[in-house]
């Protein structure tokens, strides 16, 4: 009588496995081979459509969307470096209306403006007005040489300082040039509470001590 | 119907039929002995009944219905029909916000106006644009009473903790399509509205000026902020919002309704002591 053959369950092979149909060398039986094409198979479909469709909603995250446009606001004697003059600009023309937005504009007053080390001043002072707590428009004050924001009551100095209410850093600005006699506005940058330039950051966002690695510079700015 | 047999002689009573009367005699085309016609109140019958098999026989409907209607309930109370309100607002919604998209244009510069012109032109564009509006403030007071409702009477415990965490999902959805629709009529209560909203987003550490950045598709209020809204307010949101009530319908069915804290359970004698 013959011993029955002896297989190991342990084996490499699904032919010492005793795998019905195995042959020698084969480590994978096919039935696992298919499964795992199948699953593949499924895998890349899912993977083929999702992609595209996350990078659709997901790409206006990574591109700066918005060019720099030099917008012009008037002469140079239009302004004067004690009192802000209000112009608008179209920061996205695309949208029409929406689009615009106030800025107060006025000559740098080397005298009261702070100055900043390893830093050009701008020629002229272009004051945003999207408050730095969460982005209501903010209105000058002569009489007080202050900003007031109608909705949650923050106040900034006559140089966009915060000096009361819930705002985090200064009001934003916008780099200024002169051509031809006449002032030009471009893109917004953000300060913090030195007068320190950053990138634009999202009004709300800190730029000061190590807040400021919480809020870090985004593709989109 | 059936009359009674009046009193007459067995003379003048009508025989009784012969067997088989009522089978073909070989006349007007009816073969000898084949089964009675049916009348048309018979086919009628059978039609509808042959008509409802033939669906049943197809897709099981009978135990289907009978796990989701005939159910055992507890003594209940009129606070018991909060969550079913909440879904009749929710119906309401997806109905008006339909016919408001037949007439509304996701463009910043059409939004206001498409908007004005279903209040102002369209025929009871005013009245369904009202029924959204005001219907969503009654669905976000509806669904809270119904969270009232299920967290005063317990019926967050055990096993219906997911339930609970589905339901919570769902307010948190409800609250997004809240947002998200705010600023499609886009005057300006609107828009500063959402410009506030996104930058309260903004306001979380690392991840908010991203998250900002994908609600605007972009550092600044754009070209396509609305239409991102819109697809978000009446394709995304909707979508998870009609799965979820499907996940949480079908979890009330299985688990049933429990009965208010103050019905004690009844305890049923299982020994009784004979005298």
């Amino acid at each position: 009588m013959a011993d029955p053959p002896k297989f190991d369950k342990k084996s490499r092979y699904t032919e010492g496995r005793g795998i019905a149909g195995g042959f020698e060398g084969e480590t994978v039986t096919r039935r696992r081979l298919m499964e795992g094409g199948a699953h593949l198979a499924g895998a890349t479909a899912i993977i083929a459509i999702a992609l595209p469709g996350l990078g659709f909603a997901l790409g206006p995250i990574f591109e700066d969307t918005i060019p720099t446009r030099w917008q012009d606001v008037g002469p140079e004697d239009d302004f004067n470096n004690e009192s802000y003059v209000a112009r608008i600009i179209n920061i996205v023309p695309e949208v029409g209306d929406p689009g615009k937005t106030t800025v107060y504009v006025r000559r740098l007053n080397r005298e009261r403006d702070t100055r900043v080390e390893g830093q050009d001043p701008q020629p002229y002072v272009a004051i945003s007005t999207r408050c730095a707590h969460v982005g209501c428009p903010v209105r000058y004050i002569q009489a007080s040489q202050k900003f007031l924001c109608p909705c949650h009551g923050g106040v900034y100095g006559f140089e966009g300082q915060v000096e009361g209410g819930p705002p985090v850093r200064p009001l934003d600005r916008f780099y200024t040039r002169v051509t031809n006699g006449r002032v030009e506005i471009g893109d917004r940058f953000s300060l913090n509470s030195r007068f320190e330039r950053f990138s634009t950051r999202d009004p709300s966002n800190h730029l000061d001590g190590l807040w400021q690695y919480l809020y870090p510079s985004r593709p989109t700015t | 119907m059936k009359l009674p047999t009046p009193p007459l002689p067995k003379a003048l009573r009508p025989s009784p039929k012969r067997p088989g009367h009522d089978r073909g005699n070989g006349r007007d085309g009816n073969a000898v002995g084949a089964p009675p016609k049916p009348t048309a109140k018979d086919q009628a019958v059978e039609g509808a009944a042959s008509a409802i098999g033939w669906l049943d026989e197809r897709t099981g409907a009978t135990p289907a219905l009978r796990f989701l209607l005939y159910r055992k309930t507890p003594y209940t109370n009129w606070y018991y029909t909060l969550g079913s309100a909440t879904l009749f607002a929710f119906l309401s919604q997806a109905v008006t916000g339909v016919f408001l998209a037949m007439y509304y244009e996701p463009d910043p510069t059409r939004a206001y106006e498409s908007a004005s012109r279903i209040t102002n032109e369209v025929f009871l564009g005013e009245f369904v644009r009202g029924m959204h509006k005001w219907g969503s403030t009654v669905m976000i007071i509806l669904i809270f009473l119904h969270m009232g409702r299920v967290f005063f009477f317990g019926a967050y415990k055990y096993p219906r903790e997911l339930n609970w965490i589905i339901g919570v999902v769902l307010l948190v959805l409800v609250l997004m399509m809240g947002l998200t629709g705010y600023l499609l009529p886009f005057d300006q209560r609107s828009f500063w509205a959402t410009v506030v909203a996104v930058n309260l987003n903004a306001s979380g550490p690392v991840i908010g000026p991203y998250l900002a950045d994908f609600l605007r598709a972009g550092a600044e209020f754009g070209p396509t902020t609305i239409s991102r809204f819109y697809a978000l307010h009446m394709l995304a949101i909707p979508g998870l919002i009609i799965a979820l009530i499907g996940a949480h319908l079908y979890l009330v069915v299985k688990l049933g309704t429990t009965a208010p804290p103050w019905l004690k359970a009844e305890k049923k004698d299982l020994l009784t002591e004979e005298v």
